[in-house]
C-alpha cells in the first residue's frame, strides 16, 4: 500500500467507523449512497474478513446473500444448475404490496440458464468475433482521434460527456446499425434502465416507464426495418434472422436490446472515464506508462479490474445448498460482490493499489466467469487501448480538477461527470 | 516431466519441459509461452486458454470435461480437436504433446 493510502487507513474515517460499529447481521452492503460516495469499500473489507457469505435480512432490496470473496464469488458463478440467473440478475426493490410489474414478460439472455441462454447469446456474439473486431477497429480510432482533437485545451470540460459518452455511443450505434445522430439516445436510455426512480435520471416510475415506451419504439422500428430486408450484419438484424430469435416475443426482444445498450455501452463508458481518474491519482503509474507503452494492454486490464464497472451480479438459489459453511435456501437471493472479489487479498496482491505493470493483470472478476462471461470484453478492452494510444500521441497530461460525481448504484459503478483540464498538445 | 510443444498462430514453435501435475496451461503461462491468457487461472470458468490439440494426441489427451465443454461453445474457431490447455493434465504419457493456439483468445 501506498503512504498515502496508509494515511489515509490511519486517519479518522467515518465510513470505516460504522462498517465496523454495525452488528454484522444488521450489516447491509447493497446501500446505493454508499456507493455514490464511494465509502462502500468498508462493509465488504470487513465482510471478506469476518463473514465472507453472510446474509442481510433487511434491504431495501429484500432479503440477500452476499458472496464477496474472489474465489467463493468465481464459485457461484460458474455454477448455474444451482445458482441461476432467472429472472433477473441486477438487485431491484420489491414490488410493494398490489404494485404489479410493469413490464411483463421481459426477458435477456444474461438472465436466463441454459440452453435457453446459450442459443440467445450465440445469436449475437458474431458482432463482437475476432474478425468483426478487425473491422471496427479502425473505425474507433478514426472516431476517439476526431473527438481528442476537438477538446479544449487549456479549459476545464467534462470527460464522461465529451469523451467516454461520445466514443462508446458511436461504438454502439455502429453494433446496432442506428444513425449515428441517435446515440445519445442510446447512453440516455442506458442509464435510464439502471436507474432508481427519485435520484435524478428519472423521479417516477411512471415516467421511467415512459421513457421506456420511446425506447421500445423506436427498436421496434429497427426491428421492423431489419426484418424484411437482407441481413445486415449488426445485433438486430442478428436477432431479426437468427433462427434462436427471430421468433422471440416482443418484450424478450426489448429486453435483450437493453441488455446489450448497458452492456455495450454504460460499462466501457465508465471504465475510460476510470482509467483518466486512476492515472491522474497515480502520477507514478502514469509516469511508467509514458515511458513504457507496451504496458498498455496491461493498464487496460489493470483498470477493469479497478475499476470494476459492474458492482455486483444477482442469482436465485435452485435449490437448497450449503456454501461456504452457511445454509442458502431454495429461493434465496444470492449476490456476487465483483467489486469487493476484486480487492481480495488472498488472490490479488495489493489490491487495493492500482498498479498497471502487475503479474498477472488479466485476474480480475470484472467480466464475470462461466457461461455468463461478457460477452463484449474484448470490444471493451479494444476500445479502452484504442482511446489511450490516440491519447499518448497527443497529450503529455490530462488532469482531473475536482472529484468526480459517481452513480448512486450498487450495480452500475461509474461516474456521471468529471471535470478534466488538458493543459497542452505535443 | 514431458516435453510439451506449444505452435503459436503464426507457427513459431515453443518446445517447453513441463513438471508432471502441472496443465498444458500452466506449462504456457509459467514459462512465458505467448499466445494463452488463462484469465481464470485454470478453473475452466473461462475460455482464454483455448487449443487444439494435434489429432495424434487426441486419444492420448482424454475427453472435454462438461464444463470446460460448456465455455467452448461459447469461444472463437472452436474445432473437433478444440480443449482448454487448463484441463489437459500433464504426465509422462503426454511426453512429445503438440498443442496449437487460435489466433485469438477470446
Amino acid at each position: 500500500m501506498s503512504t498515502a493510502a496508509t494515511a489515509a487507513f490511519a486517519a479518522a474515517n467515518p465510513a470505516r467507523d460504522a462498517a465496523y460499529a454495525t452488528p454484522l447481521d444488521k450489516l447491509d452492503p447493497s446501500r446505493p449512497e454508499l456507493f455514490a460516495a464511494d465509502e462502500m469499500w468498508w462493509n465488504f473489507q470487513r465482510l471478506r474478513a469476518e463473514a465472507p457469505v453472510h446474509y442481510t435480512a433487511e434491504s431495501a432490496y429484500g432479503p440477500f446473500w452476499s458472496v464477496t470473496k474472489y474465489n467463493d464469488i468465481m464459485a457461484v458463478d460458474i455454477d448455474h444448475q444451482t445458482f441461476s440467473s432467472e429472472p433477473g440478475i441486477m438487485m431491484v426493490p420489491p414490488l410493494a404490496p398490489g404494485e404489479t410489474p410493469q413490464l411483463e414478460g421481459l426477458a435477456m439472455f444474461i438472465a436466463m440458464d441454459p440452453p435457453k441462454h446459450d442459443v440467445q447469446r450465440k445469436a449475437v456474439s458474431p458482432a463482437v468475433s475476432p474478425t468483426n473486431l478487425q473491422i471496427l477497429g479502425p473505425l474507433i480510432r478514426e472516431r476517439a482521434a476526431a473527438i481528442l482533437d476537438g477538446l479544449p485545451i487549456g479549459e476545464e470540460f467534462d470527460w464522461v460527456d465529451k469523451v467516454s459518452m461520445e466514443l462508446t455511443a458511436m461504438t454502439l450505434a455502429t453494433l446496432f446499425g442506428m444513425p449515428q445522430e441517435d446515440r445519445r439516445k442510446l447512453t440516455y436510455w442506458s442509464d435510464v434502465v439502471t436507474a432508481e426512480p427519485g435520484h435524478g435520471v428519472v423521479e417516477t416510475r411512471e415516467q421511467k416507464m415512459g421513457i421506456f415506451r420511446d425506447y421500445h419504439a423506436y427498436f421496434t422500428q429497427l426491428w421492423n426495418e431489419r426484418v424484411n430486408a437482407e441481413p445486415t450484419g449488426d445485433l438486430i438484424s442478428m436477432l431479426a434472422h437468427d433462427p434462436a430469435t427471430r421468433d422471440m416475443s416482443p418484450m424478450e426482444y426489448f429486453g435483450n436490446v437493453m441488455l446489450l445498450t448497458v452492456g455495450g455501452n454504460d460499462t466501457t463508458r465508465n471504465t475510460m472515464t476510470g482509467s483518466v481518474y486512476a492515472l491522474s491519482k497515480n502520477p507514478d503509474q502514469y509516469a511508467k506508462l509514458m515511458a513504457d507503452p507496451s504496458l498498455l494492454p496491461s493498464m487496460v486490464s489493470e483498470t477493469i479490474r479497478w475499476q470494476t464497472p459492474l458492482s455486483h451480479m444477482k442469482r436465485r438459489a435452485t435449490r437448497d445448498v450449503e456454501f461456504r459453511g452457511q445454509q442458502i435456501k431454495k429461493d434465496d437471493t444470492v449476490v456476487m460482490w465483483y467489486v469487493s472479489g476484486n480487492r481480495d487479498d488472498e488472490v490479488i496482491e495489493r489490491p487495493n493499489d492500482y498498479i498497471i505493470d502487475r503479474a498477472r493483470p488479466r485476474q480480475h472478476i470484472s467480466f464475470g466467469f462461466g457461461v455468463h462471461r461478457c460477452v463484449g470484453n474484448r470490444l471493451a478492452e479494444l476500445q479502452l487501448q484504442i482511446v489511450w494510444e490516440e491519447i499518448m500521441k497527443r497529450f503529455p497530461e490530462i488532469n482531473v480538477v475536482a472529484e468526480p460525481k459517481r452513480v448512486r448504484s450498487n450495480f452500475v459503478k461509474g461516474y456521471e461527470s468529471m471535470r478534466v483540464v488538458i493543459p497542452r498538445r505535443y | 516431466m514431458a516435453t510439451i510443444v506449444y505452435v503459436e498462430h503464426d507457427g513459431t514453435r515453443h518446445e517447453q519441459q513441463v513438471t508432471d501435475g502441472w496443465s498444458v496451461m500452466e506449462g504456457a503461462v509459467k514459462n512465458g509461452v505467448p499466445g494463452i491468457d488463462a484469465d481464470c487461472g485454470g478453473a475452466a470458468a473461462c475460455a482464454t486458454c483455448h487449443v487444439y490439440v494435434d489429432p495424434d494426441w487426441l486419444a492420448a489427451t482424454g475427453e472435454r470435461t462438461d464444463q470446460e465443454a460448456e465455455m467452448l461453445n461459447f469461444a472463437e474457431n472452436v474445432e473437433s480437436n478444440s480443449r482448454l490447455s487448463c484441463q489437459i493434465e500433464v504426465t509422462p504419457a503426454l511426453d512429445g504433446l503438440v498443442v496449437t493456439m487460435p489466433e485469438s483468445q477470446h
